[in-house]
């Protein structure tokens, strides 16, 4: 067991005894909501949903991403039993179809509401925040109706749920009460009377179905994400990227980024300051692309209120010193000029949209830099969208590139034309070359 | 001799260009609008004609194998029934449309075959394979490769590759594959049960020989002339 395991379990124990002294009330209703709803089923179906507007169902479960989740590689929409890995063991998403034995067809709306709003399951027990009910409890009541309405509408599929794997003593599940007590705060968006209603649109999608912070807010040491630094960037667990800060310019902070700049990447998975990759690839590809350039918008405009403006600060480091070496940004500079310049051009202005610029490139520059590593290492493709359906590869260098080599190409484009990035050295390129990459 | 349409093309030439190529001469820049360019990002692998490329790792020709069997294999790394992970991390949020456009587009490139490598196997295990790739093992249940994959092992369409020109620890890799059932083809998966059946010294002896086998351009997959499969396969419905 390494350190860090040991103090998370630690931890964990406090909040263990902080569960059962701070948290009697939450035991107390969990109890109590156990016993009514033994007591009361409420009836499953369409007919009983208050708003069953399956076309908007559908609309809200795209801006929702629940596909991406509850599908396996390859397997039935919706159907569930993709392997979740997190630092507390496995989970497996569960099957959402409206089968009454497997999926949730015997869910009535009030069941489903509860699983978005509280967070709990049909009988009762409390959900892992995998699911990102923290997120999704902002929801209103008639847009969970509507999604319920259209997972009602799906093809009942029959696929029995796969058990979690999680570490003791993380599969003890009443133990999420003193993670709720500490982490959980259960309640539908409220508008702010004194922004614009494009605004309030914008914060109701990013907060909510979005769950946007689920990546780009840090979490701590027991997986909950950190109140202060909501949207400021995390490293996304096991997974070995970083979904870069919406606030600070010095990452994708959207300080000086056009609203269409941001409208384009959100939509398209392409624009002329930043292309998505990894997990965000996955993002635009089942959930943002389909989403109307009005919300996209929305959204662009919210994130762009809470940005920072002007000039981000230098950080610490910014050119090769002491302890650095010059000669790392030279032999960059020739490799550069060998294997990157035919598409990202002498001053790294690249051919936006498709070849993103290098030039200015916060993506780039920013204070993690698996993202550039990995880039360079594995290259891929944006997701083929709509409106970029045949979209344009970059080359993986990792093959013929070594260690040395990425660290010294890397270094360089984190330093030239405008980034301020800090030097790379091989070790690190090391660690990453072994990353998953599917 | 001109022909009229080379003559329109010329006069075509410069708007397209002007449209959709970049090649200023002070960024450095190559770039046009076309498919080739969008796979730039395959070629560093596979090569620029999809002819494979040996490093410390073999990267397999991909060029001239059947656009539906190139399809089919593009899609199996993105749907989970193969699991080369930097093939998937590429295909993972793809298109049916732009995976077959890209399938028919290597599927219609045929660079040289490379020199076949001098056999270092013996003149035995180069017999026994041979006897496997021509004849099979009817003792064993294992049908003649030729059978499926053609009579110059270049593939049969539409969803057969070809077995020459590849390196023989790629293909032993793939029986491999097979064996281990980390390699799926559509069911009836024909292969996964050829494969159950061979052995160590099998594989080697098919994959020794099949390196020693020549390819030429004109050999590309030939049509399905009706032969009757051995075994029933997913990938070529009867």
């Amino acid at each position: 067991m390494n350190s860090q395991s040991r103090t998370r379990r630690a931890v964990l124990l406090g909040v263990m005894l902080a569960g059962t002294m701070g948290t009697l009330s939450d035991f107390g209703l969990h109890y109590a909501y156990a016993q009514a709803t033994k007591a009361t089923k409420a009836q499953p179906g369409p007919s009983a949903a208050r708003n069953p507007a399956q076309t908007d169902g559908e609309y809200l479960a795209r801006a929702g991403d629940c596909v991406a989740c509850h599908t396996a590689r390859g397997g039935e929409p919706f159907a569930g039993g993709l392997e979740m890995k997190t630092p507390f063991g496995t989970l497996y998403t569960p099957n959402i179809t409206p089968d009454p034995e497997t999926g949730i067809g015997k869910w009535s709306p009030d069941d489903f509401w509860r699983a978005l709003h509280e967070g709990r399951s049909r009988d009762g027990s409390l959900l892992y925040p995998a699911f990102p009910y923290p997120s999704y409890t902002k929801i209103t009541r008639a847009d969970a109706d509507a999604i319920y309405g259209y997972i009602w509408s799906l093809k009942p599929v029959r696929r029995r749920n796969t058990p979690h794997d999680m570490q003791f003593p993380y599969n003890q599940r009443n133990l999420l009460m003193g993670w709720r007590a500490l982490y959980f705060e259960p309640g539908v968006f409220a508008p702010r009377a004194d922004e614009t209603p494009e605004w309030n649109r914008g914060a109701y999608l990013v907060q909510g179905l979005g769950h946007c912070d689920a990546c780009h807010t840090s979490r701590n040491m027991l997986g909950a994400t950190v109140k202060d630094k909501q949207l400021a960037g995390g490293l996304i667990p096991l997974q070995d990227w970083y979904a870069p800060s919406l606030t600070s310019n010095r990452e994708a902070g959207l300080g000086q980024w056009q609203i269409s700049d941001v409208v384009a990447l959100l939509r398209t998975g392409i624009s002329n300051r930043g292309v998505v990759f990894g997990p965000m690839a996955q993002v635009v590809h089942d959930s943002l692309q389909y989403l109307t350039e009005s919300d996209t918008q929305a959204m662009a405009v919210y994130l762009k209120s809470f940005a920072q403006s002007g000039t981000p600060d230098d950080p610490a480091q910014i050119r090769p010193t002491e302890g650095q070496s010059t000669a790392s940004f030279e032999t960059g500079a020739k490799i550069y000029d060998t294997h990157c310049k035919s598409c990202h051009g002498v001053g790294g202005l690249g051919v936006p949209p498709m070849y993103p610029p290098l030039a200015n490139n916060q993506a780039i520059s920013m204070e993690f830099s698996v993202n550039p590593i990995r880039m360079v290492l594995f290259g891929g493709f944006p997701p083929a969208t709509r409106d970029n359906p045949r979209p344009f590869g970059m080359p993986p260098f990792g093959p013929s590139l070594s260690d040395q080599a990425v660290a010294d190409v890397v270094t360089y484009i984190r330093q030239s034309w405008g980034n301020r990035g800090k030097a790379i050295n091989a070790a690190e390129v090391a660690k990453y070359r072994t990353v998953p990459v599917d | 001799m001109l022909q009229p349409g080379c003559f329109l093309a010329l006069i075509a030439a410069p708007i397209v260009l002007g449209a959709t190529a970049v090649r200023a001469a002070d960024s450095g820049i190559e770039f046009s609008d076309t498919l080739e360019q969008r796979l730039l990002a395959c070629a560093a692998c596979h090569g620029n004609q999809g002819e494979g490329i040996r490093r410390n790792e073999y990267y397999p020709r991909i060029a001239g194998k059947p656009a539906e069997y190139l399809y089919r294999q593009l899609a199996s790394f993105r749907d989970g029934r193969r699991t080369y992970p930097l093939m998937v991390y590429f295909v993972r949020y793809s298109s049916d449309e732009y995976l077959r456009e890209v399938a028919t587009y290597y599927s219609k490139l045929q660079p040289p075959f490379p020199t076949p490598i001098p056999p270092s196997a013996t003149k035995d295990v180069l017999a026994h394979g041979e006897a496997l790739v021509r004849k099979g093992d009817p003792v064993k249940g294992i049908p003649a490769c030729a059978a499926c994959h053609g009579m110059a092992l270049t593939g049969m369409l539409p969803g057969i590759p070809g077995l020459v020109g590849l390196d023989p620890n790629y293909l032993s890799a793939q029986i491999g594959a097979w064996q281990r059932g980390v390699r799926h083809a559509d069911e009836p998966d024909c292969m996964a049960k050829i494969a159950a059946k061979l052995n160590g010294p099998d594989t080697s002896a098919i994959t020794a020989y099949l390196a020693t086998q020549p390819g030429a351009p004109s050999t590309g997959p030939v049509l399905d002339t009706k032969q009757k499969l051995p075994t029933a396969c997913g990938s070529q419905p009867r």
